[in-house]
This record gives C-alpha cells, sequence and structure tokens, in this order.
C-alpha cells in the first residue's frame, strides 16, 4: 500500500447511466431514511465499472450529493478501499498477489513478467491493454500463485502459461478462467494423482507418526532412567 | 447506581459511566488521547488502558468499556479496576512506545511544546531511548484553512478534530483518507473548513499537528499571563482566557462555562487578536480645517464643552454602540443626566426592543443551558450559525438527539441542522400555523435581532410573544420565548434603562440630525448625518471615527474591567488582561474626566465607586455569573407589515470594528464569501 490521492488528471463531469441510476436508486431505497450513506460502497463500485475501472473526483461528488453526505466521507471510503482504482487503469488490470503463499510458489516470477512486459506498477501500456498491481491476499491460495484480471481469477500460473495468457488477451482470443494447469477448483493437481487414495496415508508412516516416536523416545528415557 | 472498586476504593457510579468517568469520579487519573468528553468514544489511541477484574482477561482501553459492561466477583464483589497496577503501566508504555514511533522529536520547535498531552504523558510512560530502527513516517503538511496550521508528520491520529467537525460544527470539513499507516487527516482535497468553529481544533489537537496558525512561533504557554474574560463578539458573552506577554494579547482561549459556551469559541472570539493591535486610536483627536489633528486630551475637552455649553439640552444626545460594557454606559448615561438630555440610546441598528416591556422581553428566557431541555424549536429572523456559532452548535447538539422539531421563519441558511421552512416574513408568524408538534412540553421561540431592528419591530414582538402563549411556550415552570441579540452591549444596555427618556429621541433620529452634539460611545454600525457634532469615543479608526468631529481614544474590552450582560441575562465580569495604548483610557475614566470640564462632574473617581453607584441604582449587576428572571409587561400589539425578514448579520466575521481591523478575519470573510459565490454557481 501506498498513499493513495485522486488521480491529477480528471474528467470534468460524471453521471450514472439511466440503468446504473435505476439500480443505484433501488440499492438507496434499501436502508431506512436517514442511513442513505449505507449505500455508499456499491454506488462507487457501480461507479467504477462505469467509468473503465477508476473512481474519478466528480463521481465521488455526485456519489455524496446523492446519498446527502460531505464530500470528505465519500473520499475517506474511496482511498480506504484498495478495490477502487483513483487512476485510469488498463483494459485488462491485472491485481497480481504477492502475499506469502503465492509469493513461496513462484509469485516473484510472475512479477518479473508483468515488470517487462508492462513496466512498473500502476502504470498504463502505451496500447492501454495493461496495467498491474500487486495486492495482498485474494484467497486462491491453494491455486498459488494467481492474478486477479478485472473480475476474474487466473491460478496455477508459471511465466510460461502467463505471458501466454497476456498475449492471448492482448489479442482478443479466448482464455480459460481459473486454473491454467487443467485442474478444476483446488482439486489435488493431476499429475500428483489422487492424493487422498495414497496408500502412505494410512499405513501410519505419515499421519499419526509422532506417536511412534514419541513411543520410542519414553522407553528410552525410561530405559536410560533404569541404568 | 453499581458498585465498582477502583484502585481498591469501592465506589457507586451510574450503570451508564464508562470506566474512564467512573476512575475520574474515584479521583485516579487515566490519561488519553483521544477521549474527549464532548466528542462521540473513538477508542482508538488505546492510551487509557486499565486493568480490569470481572471484565476481558486483558488490559481495556476505560474509555470504550462500561461499567455495566463488567461481571461482579464469584461471591458477588464489585468489579475490580486498577488504574496503576503493572501491568497497566506495562500496556500504556507500549502504547507509548508505538505512538512516538512515528512522532518525531520537535519539541523544541513545535508550538504545541509546553501544553502538550504527548509531551506530559511520555513524561510519565515513555521510555528514554526507542528501539525502532527503520525510517519514521513522513506526512505531507495539509492546508485546512486561514486559522489552522498543520504540522501533519506529529499527528497521532487521535481523530479528535474528525469528530469536532462531524459532530459539533456540523460542517463534516475534516476526514482520515488512506488506511493504515497511510492514514491522513485532511479536509476534502485541501479546501479551507468551512466552519465558524474551526479554531476549536487546535484546542483539542493532543499534540502539536494542528494548532492555531496566526500565533505560529509567537510565545509558549508559559511566558503567558492569563487572564480570565469575557467574550463581546456576539451576545452570547462566552466565557475566554487571554493569554498576554507585556502589554500585548497573544490569544484567547477558551473557558469552560457548562451554562453558555461549554469549552468552545466561534472563530472570531479566538482570532480577533491581531485587530486589538491595528487601526488603534491612541491619542485624542480634533477636527480643525475639515481634518482631523492630534491634541492634547485638555484641548479636545475645551472644545467639547465649548460645544456642549453652546446646546440646549435637548439638543445632545448619546448613543451606545455593541462592545460598551455596563459601567461605561452607567458613567455616560450619568453624564447626560447631569446634562438633562433625554436623547440617549444603545440601539443602533433601530431595534424596538425596550425596557418598558419588562425584561422578560428582551432575554433569551429559556436559557443556553435550556435549549437541552426544549422539545420543538421556532427560529424567526434569525441565523444562529452567524449571530452566535456557539449557541448554533448547542441547539445542533439538542438536535442530533432527535425528537427536536425545527421550524424558521425568515432567511433559509445552512444552519448545520435541518429544520422546516415556514415562510419569509411576519405573516408567516400565526399562533394557528405556529403550532409546535403535538405534546411539546418545551417549546422554544427564537426571535433574531433582525427581526426587531425595523420599524414595525414592536409589532413584531408582540406578535411573536402571542405565538409563544399560543404554544404553550411561556408557563409558570418554562419559559421559552428567547430574544438572540448580536451586541454584547444590548442587554446591560436595556437594564440599565439607557433608552431615551420622555420626549427624547432613539438612535435612528439623533443619527439623521436630531441633535446638535452627539456622543458616539463606539457605535460604529450606524451612519450619523452630516451636521452635528459628533464626539466619537472608540478604540479602532472605523466608520465612527471617520465621522467624529472629536476622537477620544478609549479601551477595548480586554483592556478594561467591565461588566457585560449576555442575551440570558447573565452578568459577567471582565477583568484587564492588558493596557489601552498610547494615550488611550479607559472609557468610564474619560467621561469622568469630561464630566469635570463640561461642570458637571460624575459622583465617582474609581471604578468601585462607579460599580458602588451602580450597583445601588441597579441591585442585579452585582449578581455575578446569575441570570435574575424578568417579568412581561404590556406590549401594544400592531399589526407588522409584510417585509420579510432580514437577518442582522451578513458577514460573519466583520461585524465590529475590532473585526473589520483584523486581517485574519479579513482573510476568513473573503474565503467565505468565495465559498457562497461558489454554492451560487
Amino acid at each position: 500500500m501506498t498513499v493513495r490521492r485522486l488521480a491529477e488528471k480528471q474528467p470534468a463531469s460524471f453521471e450514472f447511466t439511466a440503468e446504473n441510476k435505476a439500480w443505484a436508486e433501488k440499492e438507496i431505497a434499501k436502508y431506512p431514511q436517514g442511513r442513505q450513506a449505507s449505500a455508499v460502497i456499491p454506488l462507487l463500485w457501480r461507479a467504477q465499472a462505469q467509468n473503465d475501472y477508476w473512481v474519478t473526483k466528480p463521481a465521488i461528488e455526485k456519489i455524496a450529493e446523492m446519498l446527502g453526505m460531505p464530500y470528505i466521507r465519500v473520499l475517506e471510503i474511496a482511498t480506504f478501499y484498495s478495490m477502487f482504482n483513483l487512476e485510469p487503469v488498463g483494459r485488462h488490470f491485472i491485481q497480481l498477489c504477492g502475499t506469502t503463499p503465492c509469493e513461496l510458489r513462484g509469485a516473484n516470477a510472475i512479477k518479473d513478467v508483468c515488470r517487462s512486459r508492462i513496466g512498473d506498477q500502476r502504470h498504463v501500456t502505451p496500447d492501454g491493454n495493461f496495467s498491474w498491481l500487486e495486492v495482498e491476499c485474494l484467497g486462491a491460495c491453494c491455486n498459488a500463485p494467481m492474478v486477479q484480471i478485472n473480475d476474474d481469477y487466473y491460478e496455477d500460473l508459471t511465466p510460461e502459461n502467463f505471458n501466454k495468457l497476456l498475449d492471448d488477451l492482448a489479442a482478443g482470443r479466448p482464455v480459460q478462467k481459473g486454473s491454467q494447469v487443467g485442474r478444476i477448483s483446488s482439486e489435488p493437481e493431476p499429475a500428483k494423482g489422487d492424493t487422498l487414495l495414497d496408500p502412505a496415508l494410512y499405513d501410519g508412516s505419515v499421519v499419526g507418526a509422532w506417536r511412534k516416536r514419541f513411543d520410542e523416545s519414553m522407553a528410552a528415557a525410561a530405559a536410560a532412567e533404569k541404568k | 447506581m453499581t458498585k465498582i472498586n477502583i484502585d481498591g476504593k469501592e465506589l457507586d457510579v451510574p450503570a451508564e459511566y464508562t470506566l474512564l468517568q467512573a476512575c475520574e469520579e474515584a479521583g485516579a487519573e487515566v490519561p488519553r488521547f483521544c477521549y474527549h468528553e464532548r466528542l462521540s468514544i473513538a477508542g482508538n489511541c488505546r492510551m487509557c488502558l486499565v486493568e480490569v477484574k470481572g471484565g476481558p482477561p486483558k488490559p481495556t482501553a476505560s474509555c470504550a468499556m462500561a461499567v455495566r459492561d463488567l461481571r461482579p466477583g464469584p461471591n458477588g464483589e464489585a468489579p475490580v479496576v486498577l488504574t496503576n497496577s503493572p501491568m497497566a503501566r506495562k500496556a500504556r508504555a507500549g502504547v507509548m512506545e508505538f505512538l512516538l514511533i512515528n512522532h518525531p522529536l520537535d519539541c523544541p520547535i513545535c508550538d504545541q511544546g509546553g501544553e502538550c498531552d504527548l509531551q506530559d504523558q511520555a513524561m510519565a510512560y515513555g521510555v528514554d531511548s526507542s528501539r525502532y530502527h527503520e525510517n519514521k513516517r513522513a506526512v505531507e503538511d495539509k492546508y485546512l484553512g486561514p486559522l489552522v496550521k498543520t504540522s501533519m508528520n506529529r499527528c497521532i491520529h487521535c481523530t479528535r478534530c474528525v469528530r469536532f467537525t462531524a459532530e459539533v460544527a456540523g460542517t463534516g470539513d475534516m476526514g482520515a483518507i488512506g488506511r493504515g499507516e497511510d492514514m491522513e487527516i485532511t479536509t476534502y482535497l485541501e479546501t479551507a473548513m468551512g466552519s465558524e468553529l474551526q479554531g476549536n481544533v487546535a484546542d483539542l489537537c493532543p499534540v502539536g499537528a494542528l494548532l492555531p496558525k496566526p500565533q505560529s512561533f509567537r510565545a509558549r504557554p508559559w511566558e503567558l499571563a492569563k487572564t480570565q474574560s469575557i467574550d463581546v463578539m456576539d451576545a452570547l458573552g462566552s466565557n475566554i482566557r487571554v493569554d498576554s506577554r507585556g502589554r500585548e494579547v497573544i490569544r484567547i482561549l477558551p473557558r469552560v462555562n457548562d451554562a453558555v459556551n461549554e469549552e468552545w469559541i466561534s472563530d472570531k472570539t479566538r482570532q480577533i487578536v491581531d485587530g486589538l493591535k491595528t487601526q488603534r486610536l491612541d491619542r485624542p483627536y480634533l477636527r480643525k480645517n475639515g481634518r482631523l489633528t492630534p491634541v492634547s486630551w485638555n484641548e479636545a475637552f475645551a472644545a467639547i464643552a465649548a460645544k456642549v455649553k453652546a446646546a440646549s439640552p435637548g439638543k445632545i444626545g448619546a448613543i451606545a454602540g455593541d462592545l460598551a460594557s455596563v459601567e461605561d454606559m452607567f458613567a455616560l448615561q450619568s453624564l447626560m443626566q447631569a446634562l438633562g438630555s433625554p436623547n440617549l440610546d444603545c440601539r443602533q441598528d433601530g431595534s424596538r426592543l425596550d425596557p418598558k416591556y419588562g425584561r422578560a422581553s428582551y432575554l433569551f428566557n429559556a436559557t443556553v443551558a435550556g435549549i437541552d431541555e426544549a422539545d420543538s424549536l421556532l427560529i424567526v429572523g434569525s441565523n444562529p450559525r452567524k449571530e452566535a456559532p456557539v449557541l448554533n452548535a448547542r441547539i445542533r447538539k439538542r438536535w442530533l438527539r432527535g425528537d427536536f422539531a425545527v421550524g424558521l421563519i425568515g432567511q433559509q441558511a445552512d444552519l448545520t441542522y435541518s429544520y422546516k421552512y415556514m415562510g419569509a416574513g411576519p405573516d408567516s408568524l400565526d399562533p394557528q400555523t405556529c403550532k409546535p408538534p403535538e405534546g411539546s412540553k418545551k417549546p422554544m421561540l427564537i426571535l433574531g435581532a433582525g427581526a426587531l431592528a425595523r420599524p414595525d419591530g414592536a409589532a413584531v414582538l408582540a406578535r411573536a410573544l402571542e405565538v409563544a402563549k399560543a404554544a404553550g411556550a411561556i408557563t409558570p415552570e418554562w419559559n421559552g420565548f428567547c430574544v438572540l441579540h448580536t451586541a454584547a452591549s444590548r442587554v446591560g444596555g436595556l437594564d440599565l434603562g439607557f433608552v431615551p427618556g420622555e420626549g427624547g429621541l432613539d438612535a435612528t433620529a439623533m443619527a439623521k440630525g436630531g441633535v446638535d452634539v452627539l456622543f458616539n460611545l463606539g457605535a460604529d454600525e450606524i451612519d450619523i448625518a452630516p451636521g452635528a457634532f459628533v464626539i466619537y469615543q472608540g478604540t479602532h479608526g472605523d466608520r465612527g471615527a471617520h465621522r467624529a468631529d472629536v476622537i477620544l481614544p478609549g479601551a477595548a474590552y480586554v483592556e478594561k474591567s467591565g461588566t457585560y450582560v449576555n442575551t440570558e441575562g447573565r452578568v459577567q465580569m471582565a477583568d484587564r488582561a492588558s493596557f489601552p495604548p498610547g494615550d488611550a483610557r479607559e472609557d468610564w475614566a474619560v467621561l469622568r474626566a469630561l464630566s469635570d470640564v463640561l461642570g458637571k462632574r460624575l459622583p465617582f473617581d474609581t471604578l468601585n465607586a462607579l460599580r458602588a453607584a451602580l450597583y445601588k441604582a441597579h441591585p442585579h449587576f452585582a449578581a455575578l455569573d446569575l441570570i435574575q428572571k424578568g417579568s412581561l409587561g404590556d406590549i401594544p400589539a400592531g399589526s407588522p407589515d409584510k417585509t420579510a425578514f432580514v437577518n442582522a448579520i451578513d458577514d460573519f466575521y466583520l461585524t465590529n470594528p475590532i473585526a473589520r481591523a483584523s486581517a485574519v478575519m479579513a482573510e476568513c470573510s473573503a474565503l467565505a464569501k468565495g465559498r457562497v459565490a461558489q454554492a451560487a454557481e
């Protein structure tokens, strides 16, 4: 995390589309009179989706006016949550998990790919296709390393398949969401076979092995005391 | 009431008390940064940790834990709180170490030094060296307006300022953006704050992050002489402390008085300080050949004596201004009586209030503290936010508690609370339509000075009283009829009877040329037509001095001991903090000296003698800090015309000569005007 400020270049105005406006009114009506401020996160989220995935200053002010909040209250929320982008992002916005499980499984190599293909974080490529940001854990540690691109997770990455993923995205070819090695959600990797049917799990050599070690050391201690 | 054992002392406290309040009750001191008794509880500084038995088995933030949340012991013993146990002390030392990780060691160049909560508490709980070897956090300083200077590296994120602007001031100016280590306190994109109470955030800041900008690097707190005084910027009579060094007033701070200003003061009250030094009248002047020329006191007095002796008593008049103390007005009144003139007036704005209608007709009868008890409110011809910002904060406090219907007749404005708009002029002031909500037992009606300062003011007063009576606001137990004055001297003047006597002229008639010789005691908000010989006695080279033929330099409110009666009728006395500049003298003494030259020597030689005479004539002035309830006389019912009400104050920051001499107030005024223009776009 770094200090988050609004982007320097801002559009002149913001207006919800008719469809989003109707949706926003429905959202606001969910809350009792005087508690309209509760709708601020859904509205910011929708404003961001409508505006190429970033929240603008006019959008913050518009939402504050819709909900009867001081501007600063909405700014506080927009700057608090990293899910709100305060500056323009690429068409494919990559949020790369760099937290411990992903890092242990090779997130640094993925980061290098981002750096060499896209450049520094929070920098949009000249064609407008990509930008990336390192974020904290996205909760898909079983399939580490992983990234989130726009609304979807891409897991089990290696530099090779990640490079190919970016090529496909840039070219507009269809891509595989989720795991890039063909497993379904977080089942055991195909190469390892059916982990839970491994006989070693049931012969006491892996599970419960501590009991044998414990018994042995107790016996050794008892023998030493007798002497 | 619940029993609780604090540091071995058992006592009974209300169950809704927090542990911190209970500890204070027991006399145990608990350090704190974020907790403030007039703000909501945040519980984020963790400095008030105590050890509890009968609660969670860990150090507990005493500000955020209620007495009723603790369990009694197995045999019904009272829960135990230890404020000074090794565990509590160690926990606080740990918190202090964390707070100091990012706090710069710049106490020697910090204006808060010497009155800093963090500095004081670090003496008690700080360790002598740091175990932290990383870089300290650096935060950009923020622009918050002309009154508050920031040094954000020092901020410990207690959020007192954020809670103050959101809750008490009601403008929601400040906020905390970002999170974690990157959290920063700021206004929306660093715009200036828009509250009339913003200066209070510098008082609330427990460290040196928010400081009063006009006073930066001016003085150390221990160099200052502290004098208890009374504010005259509005009619609330806020209790203030004037800090001075030598003859110079350095700053003005609030004093706690729950019956009047709690512990807030408005920005005008606080930052008027530089106005006390500029544009001052420091010697007598006499107009010679159309130009004001410095002269000696004797020459000035001789010129006055010549004019007064040439005029008949009916052609001599006196107007008292908004900042005059009771003593000054009493001296001038005595002098006018000695001269045999009935032309006296303390209502330069043309207000139709009159002592003959009874004292209850011009007081804020419900009292300021009574706002807390009221259950509905009708504001007529007033904008309390500009006319008495601290009182407005009190109304907002009551409104926040809920079940408080506010109605407004007059100019619409942002009052920081919601209200029902009921009309613009006196025709909306109808006993039938202005009924408070069903079941309202203590309705309140605030009548602004603007609604009374018009030719049909007496009729408006009668109509407003009629409305109040119909609403049940005037009963033997409760009087909810409240006049909100804007001039600090007004109630005192009306109490003295500083109004035209039998056949006398009022201020408007005198200013229009009804008299040949006019004593003007600091009345700067009135245009005096050419012709009359005007003696201006005041402090600043403002409108009154420009029109004057003789200027007698007087003492400003911090430079004299004086009595002021606030809008509630509360008599309060201010002490002298400084001395008038140059040849200027206290006003009663100038009048006493002048009376000698006029051959009508006033019968008092000292301020004490003056007060003795004053108390003899008006005993209630001797009852300091108390309110004498008034009665209501007969007010002739009239029919007010249909002109819409206009508020008494348009520009909050420039209402009197001291404020108009202040550069800080001028900057605030320009900013406020810019905001209005922006809002209108």
